[in-house]
């Protein structure tokens, strides 16, 4: 179930949560900003709609339009950062014809049947960049079919016929009279009316709101303090737990001296799980000092002595063996056998961490006749599933609180936290949020698969590529998160930016085999399939120019005559960045071109390489076929984001083991981009009147080559294994 | 052990271990949740609050080495002239995306204009570099601190 009740979080007389609701509730009723999404799915605002006297008009699961004319949408996906509690919106605010401002949001409970994303399988989940994909039809359409029964009980009421109004700013208005009623005053009409089975959605060029940079409805919370996070949630009572997971994944508690922690203040219990001790305190400060007085005996269990170059060896090794085909076109073998050029390669990439901002974390109480989590998650109905099945309560009795989230990036796309959670707040009797640290966060992660990958390439007497050979091994995700979307050995995800490349080759044969790597988990990273593939595909790309003596630019673009948009983007960044023209000693132009999420993306990156090999990447140029672009100014904020997430890792990202154990820990050790290495970064955008692609995650999977190929422009060293460290050091 | 602190303008009272981190404090013993939890060892700055006006991390200061210094947190910084420019920068450059650093970031910008009215991108590399966005929303930062200190300066009216 999905609870309506508002649940009084207050504990103590600082931040008062109650108060802040009940002026999120006033805000929304003045018809402000609606902070709903701030506290979750089950608060006020809706219970206020709801309480007013006319019935609320809802013509299908998204929308729902009250007596007093607040509209309210029922939202599918959750925000992370990505702007889609905006962009979502303005889908139904463009074709119900309201302000942005009137829409108001509501979590949508767990419900797959209603609510499941269509481009993920039905599974109701927010990733792989397909929000306003998968909501660009049915939301205006849901839109649209609101706007069209209004219009009817309007005319209807006025005696008229419906083609002789018009639905503008919240109201429907007879044109040759001049009459006008307002929404709110049509739900009960609108209501008795059936559905439409079609209606009109408007054109392009009608479009007032999709296509203009709108105001994110969700940043005046996120600056002054007031936007709840998983992690600010505080149910009465609540305590504060931190804890310790078997350094080893797999591994088990032998032994717990807790003496210590348990004479340290402010700690209340520990609770103590086969492979996990927690430490239940007042505050985080006494829970941490607690942990650090725990003498933990841990058994290691099978995976004690694993090390990273373990996994590597054995996905090069598996690389040697045929596996399943992903995408064949003509006789790769033989157009190499025959190439008079041929080059080939091996490329790697490294376990990664996610390292949201917001650590893992997840509030849980449970009681003998149910269930209640706060969390920030990607897929709430997994989580309600999770806690029903870790408490063994009936599915109805979990009540699960939706919130904003602090960086998702992937992470969570998993429930894992949820289930550690339920599992200590079953020891505990009061509503317990268990935070991990950041330790524990980075060594605790599902990471980013390690990739080993071989390729090769044939080229013709006049260089041009006649054959590509692409075989690569490493885990797959779906597989264990979606089982029915693996088949015979292959998913859509990891294979994606390996296949379906925009260049004309005439030959290209790729394998993908899936080997899981044992004694790490590993799960979804931003920019997935692609983030590890296009590295390579673009890496390989440059490398062939080089074989063919031709400029890379110039290379793919020969190459593009039958994917007209990926020529375009091609050539606007290389003319936005000025595309060869000279750079001083040391700095070189690297460029990547890619076609994921329903995306097209071109990249420049300037970068510097100083005589000790520090990378210093100056300058990004991104030219972005995203279709139409809902909100223009999202599209160049993902982009931004996805860039410097991409260099990040690029140039620093790995995560690797040694006896069993995560060696990174924090920032120190697994550091990310900071202020002062950011580069000046352009987008632009193509202007398209094509349905939107995905836009969270393009930006990441496309700079690692870009910055990898600039090295290389630089200094002539080829980066085929990530991340780049110091390999840019002239020897 | 008792401590009175100077929070946001108001004397509050904790009965904490002195070694206690005043993040801690703010967010668990308080409910203060804006201020907010990244790394727990001062290479993240999510936790950033003002002691005096100086910007400090608060996860690795301890509730017993704060005296009588005064405490500003997120939720009151809009109080002070530069604060209120940042937040508004913020809004006007559209910096936020998960929003969980920004908390850390606006208390590092606002010490910064407090500092240096007219910083210069080598003043901000200086002073936001020990905050961390995920987000990767540095471009923008940057631009709301300059709008921020563009505002300040056309502001005849402030104190």
């Amino acid at each position: 179930m999905t609870s309506n009740r508002i649940i009084d979080l207050v504990e103590g007389d600082g931040v008062d949560l109650a108060r802040r609701r009940f002026l999120s509730v006033s805000a929304a009723m003045g018809g402000g900003l609606l902070i709903g999404f701030t506290t979750g799915p089950s608060i006020g605002p809706a219970d206020a709609a709801q309480s007013v006297a006319s019935p609320p008009f809802t013509p299908n699961a998204f929308i729902r339009i009250a007596g007093d004319g607040q509209i309210v949408l029922t939202m599918p996906y959750v925000e992370m950062g990505q702007g889609t509690y905006t962009s979502i919106p303005m889908l139904i605010a463009e074709e119900l014809e309201v302000d942005l401002k009137q829409v108001r949001l509501e979590h949508a409970p767990p419900n797959e049947k209603l609510y499941g994303n269509p481009l993920l399988g039905g599974i109701q989940a927010t990733g792989n960049s397909n929000a306003v994909r998968a909501s660009w039809q049915p939301l205006r359409q849901a839109g649209a079919t609101a706007r069209t029964m209004l219009v009817s009980a309007a005319a209807k009421r006025w005696n008229v016929d419906p083609a002789s109004c018009r639905a503008q700013s919240g109201e429907v208005r007879h044109v040759a009279t001049g009459r006008r009623v307002k929404y709110g005053e049509l739900t009960a009409d609108a209501a008795r009316l059936p559905v439409p089975e079609s209606v009109a959605l408007k054109r392009p060029e009608e479009f007032k709101l999709i296509g203009t940079p709108a105001k994110r409805l969700d940043t005046p919370a996120k600056v002054n303090g007031t936007a709840v996070y998983g992690i600010d949630v505080r149910p009465p009572g609540v305590k504060i737990a931190t804890l310790a997971q078997s350094p080893v994944f797999g591994g088990r508690v032998k032994s717990v001296n807790d003496a210590a922690a348990k004479a340290v203040k402010g700690v209340r219990q520990i609770v103590r799980l086969d492979d996990a001790v927690a430490v239940v305190a007042d505050h985080m400060g006494a829970a941490k000092k607690g942990l650090a007085a725990l003498v933990i005996e841990w058994d290691d269990g099978p995976h004690a002595k694993l090390d990273t170059q373990k996994i590597v060896d054995e996905l090069e090794k598996a690389t040697l063996n045929a596996g399943p085909v992903a995408q064949n076109i003509g006789d790769a073998d033989k157009a190499l056998a025959n190439a008079v050029t041929k080059v080939e390669a091996t490329y790697q990439v490294p376990f990664l961490a996610h390292a949201a901002m917001e650590p893992m974390n997840c509030t849980v109480h449970v009681r003998k006749d149910g269930c209640e989590v706060w969390v920030g998650n990607q897929v709430i109905p997994r989580a309600q599933a999770t806690a029903a099945e870790t408490t063994g309560l009936p599915l109805d009795k979990v009540v699960v609180h939706n919130h904003l989230i602090g960086g998702g990036f992937g992470r969570r796309l998993e429930i894992d936290g949820v289930t550690r959670a339920v599992q200590i707040a079953m020891q505990v009797e009061a509503p317990v949020k268990v935070v991990w640290t950041r330790e524990e966060d980075i060594q605790h992660d599902m990471y980013r698969p390690y990739f080993f990958d071989r390729i090769s390439g044939g080229l013709d007497a006049k260089g041009m590529p006649v054959a590509w050979n692409h075989r690569f091994a490493g885990s797959s995700i779906i597989a264990r998160w979606g089982p029915p979307f693996f088949k015979d050995g292959l998913d859509a995800d990891t294979t994606e930016g390996a296949i379906d490349l925009v260049y004309a080759f005439p030959n290209l044969h790729v394998e993908y085999l899936r080997v899981e790597p044992p004694g790490i988990p590993t799960a979804f990273w931003r920019s997935v399939g692609p983030s590890h593939n296009v590295f390579v595909t673009e890496s390989f790309m440059d490398e062939l120019a080089v074989a063919a003596k031709q400029d890379p630019v110039a290379y793919r673009r020969a190459l593009l005559d039958k994917t007209p948009r990926a020529r375009a983007v091609l050539d606007l960044a290389a003319q936005k960045a000025g595309w060869g023209t000279p750079l001083p000693a040391g700095v070189g132009r690297g460029v990547s071109l890619q076609h994921a999420f329903a995306t097209y993306l071109a990249q420049v990156a300037e970068v510097e390489v100083s005589k000790d090999g520090a990378v210093r990447v100056r300058r990004v140029v991104c030219a972005v076929d995203c279709g139409i672009a809902v909100n223009p100014d999202t599209v160049k904020a993902q982009i931004q984001s996805a860039v410097i997430f991409g260099i990040t890792a690029a140039l620093h990202g790995e995560i690797t083991l040694k006896d069993g154990r995560v060696q990174q820990s924090n920032f120190h050790d697994y550091p990310v981009l900071r202020m002062n290495e950011t580069p000046a970064i352009e987008v632009y955008i193509v202007n398209s009147t094509d349905p939107p692609g995905g836009m969270g995650e393009a930006g990441t999977s496309a700079i690692a080559p870009a910055v990898t190929n600039a090295i290389y422009a630089a200094t002539g060293k080829r980066i085929r294994k990530l991340p780049v460290a110091n390999q840019a050091a002239r020897t | 052990m008792p401590h009175t602190l100077t929070i946001n303008g108001k004397a509050r009272s904790v009965d904490v271990d002195d070694d206690t981190p005043l993040l801690w404090v703010l967010r668990d013993v308080l409910g203060m949740t804006g201020t907010k939890f990244g790394c727990g060892v001062a290479l993240c700055g999510a936790c950033t609050v003002h002691l005096d006006g100086a910007p400090t991390r608060s996860c690795v200061t301890p509730i017993g080495s704060i005296g009588n210094k005064a405490i500003t947190t997120i939720e009151a910084v809009g109080k002070t002239r530069q604060g209120r420019a940042v937040q508004k920068a913020w809004l006007d450059v559209e910096v936020v995306q998960c929003g969980y650093c920004q908390s850390g970031q606006i208390m590092s910008a606002a010490a910064l204009l407090a500092a240096k009215p007219k910083p210069s991108d080598a003043d901000i590399d200086a002073a936001m570099s020990g905050n961390i966005c995920r987000c990767g929303t540095y471009v923008r930062i940057r631009e709301g601190i300059k709008h921020a200190a563009h505002g300040l300066a056309n502001d005849k009216r402030g104190s």
